[in-house]
């Protein structure tokens, strides 16, 4: 595929996968959770913080992420597990790992033919404040911007044709 | 009901979720075995007495599917429900974890309500 048919390829997918994204992610949160995302208004940024990332591979290949300070990795935590904030602890990045997994989970599964045709992987969660993430997609990011709690969560879909 | 519960996932927070879910559900939870994949589960289930299990499809070592093909030859647990839970929501995935033996399949994200509406009749088939 040319790099402009790419290109036309990705913005097509973007305008049509964008909403299916946002869903899917309000769906974790509202079921799992019990909690409302808000639409972000703005470009913020969360800053440094935690990150999960699920590859996917077969019909859709790219890798799901989801960043978000530490803090509201630990107000979810919290909410999924129904313990006290001041509770949470190692299990914080098992928590994020699963809410990406079931966001990618209900994302592809939202998408025709995609349920079937493509596999997730297990997790990866990083955290730490100097990092940068670089994935092999020929294409500009899927990004969609949410608010949990007043606080910036970030979901980003690199695709790789 | 009391219900002595097996929930095998590899997530540790998961495996929480999944035994908070069903004391919502109303259960009366009265042993929680927890396993972390599906040869761990095969353990546990030849050393204990359990009446349900809860139970991923994508684990490593041993998946949810090749547990439940083994679970049949295991005399003391072969007639136990078990439950997938998992993210994989395809037809597909479905029909082939209910052939495989699956009394039925949750998909994830689900609320307790939908883990109850699965979880009663397998309950009540058993006995």
């Amino acid at each position: 595929m040319s790099s402009s048919k790419a290109s036309l390829a990705a913005r097509e997918s973007h305008e049509t996968w964008s909403p299916l994204l946002e869903l899917a992610a309000r769906e974790v949160f509202q079921l799992m959770l019990g909690s409302e995302l808000q639409s972000c208004p703005t470009e913020v940024s969360p800053g440094p913080g935690i990150t999960s990332m699920v590859g996917l591979a077969g019909k859709l290949c790219g890798v799901l992420s989801i960043n978000c300070k530490e803090k509201a990795a630990a107000i979810m935590t919290s909410k999924m597990l129904g313990v006290p904030l001041d509770k949470v602890g190692s299990e914080m990045s098992d928590a994020l790992g699963e809410i990406c997994n079931m966001v990618a989970g209900n994302f592809k599964n939202k998408i025709a033919g995609l349920g079937d045709g493509c596999m997730l992987s297990p997790p990866t969660v990083v955290t730490g404040s100097d990092y940068n993430l670089y994935a092999l997609a020929d294409s500009p990011a899927l990004e969609v911007r949410m608010l949990f709690e007043e606080m910036p969560v970030i979901l980003s879909l690199q695709i790789h044709s | 009901m009391a219900v002595r519960v097996l929930i095998v996932d590899d997530s540790s927070v998961m495996r929480k979720i999944v035994e908070r879910s069903l004391r919502q559900a109303g259960l009366d939870l009265t042993q929680v075995f927890e396993a972390g994949n599906g040869a761990e589960a095969l353990g546990v289930v030849q050393a204990n007495q359990v009446d349900l299990i809860l139970c991923d499809i994508n684990m490593p070592v041993m998946d949810g599917l090749e547990f439940i093909k083994q679970l049949a030859a295991v005399e003391n647990a072969k007639a136990v429900p078990v439950i997938m839970i998992t993210t994989e929501g395809s037809e597909a995935h479905v029909v082939q974890a209910l052939s495989c033996g699956a009394r039925g399949y949750i998909r994830k994200p689900f609320t307790p309500e939908q883990v109850k509406t699965q979880v009663i009749p397998a309950l009540a088939g058993k006995s």
